[in-house]
C-alpha cells in the first residue's frame, strides 16, 4: 500500500536520511526503531507531507503523493506529546477531523462517541484537554487520529512521555486497537521492548540508513551486525579473528573466549577480524569452561542472576555468585556476526 | 512595621501625595461642580467622546492590519536584517510624540519631501498633515510594535505541531489558520488591541500636532478648556470622564490578560528561512512595507533639518537647494521677531536641565521604595498599586491638576520652640503663606516629570533587586566572600545597571514629555517639545526648519538614551 523509494533529506546541511526505502502492507504494523537523531520522526513527517524530501518518492497504491497536500492525504498522525488543541475540549478535539470533512452533526457526534468508547474515555467528552492526565491525553490523541478513519496511522513515540507501568498497559491496548481496526500503522520508537511488542515488522534505523528489516523473531535470531545486536541488547559483542574455514559453512575463530568452531553464514576469509555475539545465557561449571573471570557485580533477576565480570561482559547464570569470586563459565550460545 | 521601614516610605509617599493625589483630589472637587457648566457643554462633550472613540477604534484596526502580518513575519521567518528591522519597529514607541509628528511633517507635510518632489514634477501637492489620515498613520506608526511584540511572542511560543496536527486531520492551510492558529492567538490579539486602543484613546501630541484645530479629542479638549477658555471646571469634568474611560479599559486589559495566560506551552523560537515562492513573496512585501513605513519618517526628519529648500532670510528666491546648517545656527540667535523672548537653544538647555533634575529626584525617591518593594510585606503589597497609579493618569490631566492646585501660594507650617518648662518644650506653630507660587516656578515641570517617571523607575529598580537570587549571595559567601565582597560582586553589578537604566528612562520620559509640559511651560522657559510645537504651528520656512532641527536634536538625545536602556536591560524585563 505505502511505498517509500530512496528518500534523501538533509537537515541544517547535515545528511539526515540517506536513501530510505520500504513498503507497508495492508493491516500491517511496522515499527521504525532507532536512537534519537536517527531521523525516524522525519520519515513520518515526510510521509504525512509536512516536510519535503530532497529526493525520492512516497507512493500510495502506486500513486505518487508529491502533489497531494497534507490535508488531502487522509493519513492520521499522532504526535509525540499529542499536540491536542488546548482551546478545544475533548469532544471538539476528536471531532476536528470529521468537521474538516464536513460530516453532518449527528454522524460526527455518533462517531466521536464511538472512538472515545474505543479508547475507554466514554465519559470525557466535555472535559478540557488541559485538565487530563498524560495517559488520558494520549488516548484522546489516539481517538482524534482514528476518528476520521485514516487509511494509514502514524504514531510518533506515542508512549514516550508516560511512566513505565502506564506505558505497558497502554501498549497492550494500542496493539488491540490496531489489530481490531486493521489500519496499517507505522510506529516510531527508540524503545526496543515497545517495538518487539507491537510490530509485525521492525525497521532498524542507524544514522539515516536502514540497518535491518525483519519480524521480531527474525531480528532477534539473526542480528545483521554487531551494532544491531548491541542496540537491541542481545548480548556481549567481542572481537575475534578467523583462523580458517571448515566444511559445512563453519569457521574456526580465535577470541578471548577461546578458540571456537562455529557456523557462519557470511563468506569470511582466514585472517579477517569479525565480531562474535555471546548470548548472555551461561552456566557456572567446574570444567569445560569457555571463559574464566572475576565477578564484579551480581543482580537477582527473577529466574537468574545477572553477573558482570571485570572486563564488562555480563551473563545470566542460574547459580548464586558472590562479588570477587572467580567463576568458570560455559557460554551456551556464541554466534558469528 | 518597623520605624526604619516607615522612614523609607515617607519620602516617596509624601511626594506622590503632594504631587499626584492632591492635584487629582482638586480635579475631583472641581469636576463634580456641574453648576458652572453651560448647557451646550454636554452635547459638545458627547460629540468629542464619540470622535475620540471613533479615531481610537479606527487606529486600532489599522494597527492590527499592519501588525498581525508583521508578527507572523517576525515569529515564523528568518531573513537578513531581521534584528535591525525588529528594533526599527520598536523605535517609534519610545520616541516623543513631537518627534513623530515632526517626522511625518518632514515626509508628508506642506513643505515635506513628498510635496517638494510633487511640486517639482509639476503635480498637485497632497494634503496629509491636519487630516484624519495623519492621525491614524501616526498612531499605527507608534503602536504597531505592541501588536508585533505581544502576538509574535504568542506565535513563537505556540506549538508548531498544533497546526501540523490540524493539517494531518484534513484541515487546509486556511482552515488551520482560522480554526487553530487564530483561536490560540485570540488572547494575545485581544490584549494587544486593548492596549493599543488605550494608547490611541489617550493620544494627545499626535492629535494636536498632526490633526490640527479640526480634530478634538477629550485630551485635547482638556487643554483647550484649561488654557484658552480658562474654564477650569469644564476641564476638570473632562479629565474625570477621561480617567473613567481609561480605568475601564485598563481593568478590561488586566482582567483579560490575567485570564488569557494559560494553556500554551512555551517552546523554543521556531522560525526558518522562507522556502516556497509564496513565502518569499510575503517576506519581501512585508519587509518593503516595513522599511518604507518605519524608516522614511525617521529619515525624512534629520535630512530635512539640514536641507535648504526655501529662500534664506533677506533673499527673494530660493538659492540652489542644498545642505545648510542655518536652521541649527539660528537656534542660537534671539531675534526680535522670534516666537520666544529667548534664543531657541534655551529650550534644549531647559529640557536637559529639567531631565537631569527629574533623574535625580526620581532616583532619590525611587530607591527606598524599590528596596522595600523587592521584599514586600503586607504593607508593601497594599501600597504597590497606589505607587503605580500615576502610570494610568494622563499627563494633560496631571498638568491640569497642577494648575488648579498650585495656582495659589502654598500654605506652610512654621514652628518654633518658645521655652522649656519641666523639661518639656513649648512649641508654637503657625500657618504661614509662602510668598512664591509654585505654578510660576520652573521647578514645576521636573516635579510633574518625576511623578510620571517614578512608577517606571520604581518598577525597574525593584525588578533588578528582586532578581538577585539569595542563592547567589549564599554561593558567594560559601566560596569565601565577605559581606562587603558579596555586595560588591553580586549586588552592585546588577543594581548599578538597573540604576543607570532607570535614570536613562527617567531622562527620556522628561525629555520628550509633551502633555503636562504643554499646560505648565511658561513662555520664558520653553522645553524642546513645546518649542517644536510652537515652531511647527507657525508658518514660515525658517520656523519650519528650526522645528526640524530641534526635533532632530530631540530624536538624537532620545536615541542615545534608548541605546543605553536597551544595552542595560536585564533579561526578561521590559515587556508591557
Amino acid at each position: 500500500m505505502l511505498e517509500l523509494k530512496n528518500i534523501y533529506k538533509t537537515y541544517e546541511e547535515q545528511p539526515l536520511l540517506k536513501g530510505i526505502s520500504f513498503t507497508l502492507a495492508a493491516s500491517e504494523t511496522i515499527c521504525l526503531l532507532g536512537a534519537s537523531g536517527s531521523g525516524k520522526s522525519t520519515i513520518l513527517r515526510i510521509i504525512a507531507g509536512l516536510e519535503q524530501a530532497e529526493s525520492g518518492d512516497v507512493l500510495w497504491d502506486g500513486q505518487n503523493l508529491s502533489g497531494v497536500a497534507v490535508h488531502q492525504r487522509n493519513f492520521g498522525l499522532m504526535f509525540q506529546d499529542y499536540a491536542l488543541f488546548p482551546h478545544l475540549n475533548v469532544f471538539d478535539n476528536v471531532a476536528f477531523g470529521l468537521q474538516m470533512k464536513k460530516w453532518p452533526k449527528a454522524e460526527t457526534a455518533r462517531r466521536v462517541d464511538e472512538v472515545l468508547a474505543q479508547v475507554n474515555l466514554g465519559s470525557f467528552a466535555k472535559r478540557r484537554v488541559t485538565e487530563l492526565s498524560g495517559g488520558e491525553q494520549q488516548r484522546v490523541a489516539l481517538a482524534r487520529a482514528l476518528a476520521p478513519g485514516p487509511r494509514l496511522l502514524m504514531l510518533d513515540e506515542p508512549l514516550g512521555a508516560l511512566d513505565r507501568a502506564l506505558r505497558e498497559s497502554l501498549l497492550d491496548e494500542l496493539r488491540a486497537i490496531l489489530h481490531k481496526t486493521g489500519i496499517p500503522a507505522i510506529y516510531v520508537t527508540h524503545d526496543q521492548q515497545e517495538a518487539f511488542t507491537i510490530a509485525d515488522r521492525i525497521i532498524l534505523l542507524r544514522e539515516g540508513q536502514i540497518a535491518q528489516v525483519g519480524t521480531p523473531p527474525e531480528v532477534f535470531a539473526n542480528p545483521a551486525d554487531g551494532w544491531v545486536a548491541r542496540f537491541l541488547g542481545l548480548g556481549n559483542i567481542v572481537n575475534a579473528k578467523i583462523v580458517g574455514r571448515l566444511e559445512g559453512g563453519r569457521v574456526k575463530v580465535e577470541s578471548l573466549v577461546g578458540d571456537l568452531n562455529l557456523p557462519c553464514a557470511k563468506p569470511y576469509n582466514a585472517g579477517e577480524r569479525i565480531s562474535l555475539l555471546l548470548r548472555p545465557r551461561a552456566e557456572v561449571v567446574e570444567a569445560g569452561e569457555t571463559l574464566t573471570g572475576v565477578v564484579t557485580d551480581v543482580v537477582f533477576r527473577e529466574q537468574a542472576f545477572r553477573i558482570e565480570l571485570e572486563d564488562g561482559l555480563y551473563f545470566f547464570v542460574p547459580t548464586m555468585c558472590t562479588i570477587g569470586q572467580t567463576v568458570k563459565l560455559k557460554i551456551l550460545q556464541v554466534e558469528c556476526l | 512595621m518597623t520605624r526604619s521601614r516607615f522612614l523609607t516610605w515617607l519620602a516617596p509617599l509624601a511626594f506622590l501625595g503632594l504631587f499626584f493625589f492632591l492635584p487629582f483630589a482638586r480635579i475631583l472637587a472641581l469636576g463634580t461642580d456641574f453648576a458652572s457648566l453651560r448647557p451646550s457643554f454636554w452635547g459638545q462633550t458627547f460629540n468629542i467622546l464619540v470622535f475620540t472613540l471613533w479615531q481610537a477604534t479606527l487606529s486600532t484596526l489599522l494597527t492590527l492590519l499592519l501588525g498581525l502580518p508583521l508578527a507572523l513575519l517576525f515569529a515564523r521567518y528568518n531573513f537578513p536584517g531581521k534584528g535591525f528591522l525588529r528594533t526599527l519597529t520598536a523605535i517609534p514607541f519610545m520616541l516623543p510624540t513631537v518627534v513623530v509628528a515632526a517626522g511625518f511633517n518632514a515626509l508628508l507635510g506642506h513643505s515635506g519631501w513628498v510635496n517638494l518632489l510633487l511640486t517639482k514634477a509639476g503635480l498637485p501637492p497632497v494634503t496629509f498633515v491636519y487630516t484624519l489620515g495623519a492621525i491614524l498613520a501616526a498612531h499605527v506608526f507608534y503602536n504597531t510594535t505592541v501588536v508585533i511584540r505581544l502576538v509574535s511572542t504568542a506565535l513563537a511560543g505556540m506549538d508548531m505541531r498544533l497546526s501540523d496536527a490540524a493539517r494531518s486531520l484534513g484541515a487546509s492551510p486556511l482552515q488551520t489558520l482560522w480554526r487553530v492558529t487564530l483561536p490560540l492567538l485570540r488572547p494575545s490579539i485581544f490584549a494587544a488591541s486593548l492596549l493599543v486602543f488605550l494608547f490611541d484613546f489617550t493620544s494627545y501630541g499626535v492629535i494636536l500636532l498632526l490633526g490640527g484645530p479640526k480634530f478634538v479629542t477629550l485630551e485635547v479638549q482638556i487643554y483647550i478648556q484649561a488654557l484658552f477658555m480658562l474654564n477650569l471646571p469644564a476641564a476638570a469634568v473632562l479629565s474625570l470622564l477621561q480617567l473613567f474611560c481609561t480605568l475601564i479599559f485598563s481593568v478590561l486589559y488586566n482582567r483579560y490578560t490575567a485570564r488569557a495566560t494559560a494553556p500554551l506551552k512555551p517552546r523554543a523560537a521556531w522560525s526558518q528561512a522562507p522556502k516556497t515562492n509564496g513565502e518569499k513573496l510575503f517576506v519581501t512585501i512585508m519587509v518593503t512595507v516595513l522599511l518604507a513605513f518605519f524608516a522614511l519618517p525617521l529619515l525624512a526628519l534629520p535630512v530635512r533639518s539640514v536641507s535648504r529648500v526655501e529662500p534664506e532670510r533677506a533673499q527673494r528666491t530660493v538659492q540652489a537647494p542644498g545642505l545648510t546648517t542655518s536652521y541649527y545656527t539660528e537656534l542660537f540667535i534671539n531675534r526680535r521677531d522670534s516666537l520666544f523672548h529667548v534664543p531657541p537653544v534655551n529650550a534644549a538647555l531647559n529640557s536637559l536641565t529639567y531631565a537631569s533634575v527629574t533623574v535625580v529626584l526620581s532616583l532619590l525617591l525611587g530607591f527606598p521604595a524599590a528596596i522595600a518593594l523587592a521584599r514586600p510585606g503586607r504593607f508593601e503589597k497594599l501600597l504597590d498599586p497606589f505607587l503605580m497609579l500615576p502610570l494610568g493618569a494622563s499627563a494633560v490631566t496631571l498638568g491640569l491638576g497642577y494648575i488648579v492646585t498650585f495656582n495659589r501660594p502654598l500654605p506652610s507650617i512654621q514652628c518654633s520652640v518658645d521655652s522649656v518648662q519641666f523639661f518639656l518644650p513649648t512649641v508654637h506653630c503657625s500657618l504661614n503663606t509662602a510668598r512664591w507660587v509654585l505654578l510660576t516656578s520652573p521647578l514645576l515641570i521636573p516635579l510633574a516629570h518625576t511623578t510620571i517617571a517614578l512608577p517606571f523607575v520604581i518598577r525597574n529598580l525593584q525588578t533588578a533587586l528582586a532578581t538577585i537570587p539569595q542563592r547567589y549571595r549564599e554561593a558567594a559567601t560559601i566560596l569565601g566572600a565577605s559581606r562587603w565582597q558579596v555586595w560588591r560582586t553580586v549586588d552592585w553589578p546588577i543594581i548599578a545597571r538597573a540604576t543607570v537604566s532607570a535614570g536613562a528612562f527617567a531622562f527620556t520620559v522628561s525629555l520628550g514629555e509633551f502633555g503636562a509640559a504643554s499646560l505648565l511651560t511658561r513662555p520664558e522657559f520653553p522645553t524642546l517639545p513645546t518649542a517644536i510645537y510652537t515652531f511647527l504651528s507657525h508658518p514660515g520656512g525658517l520656523n519650519y526648519g528650526q522645528a526640524m532641527a530641534m526635533a532632530t536634536l530631540l530624536m538624537v538625545f532620545t536615541g542615545l538614551n534608548i541605546f543605553v536602556i536597551e544595552r542595560l536591560r536585564l533579561p526578561g524585563t521590559g515587556d508591557f
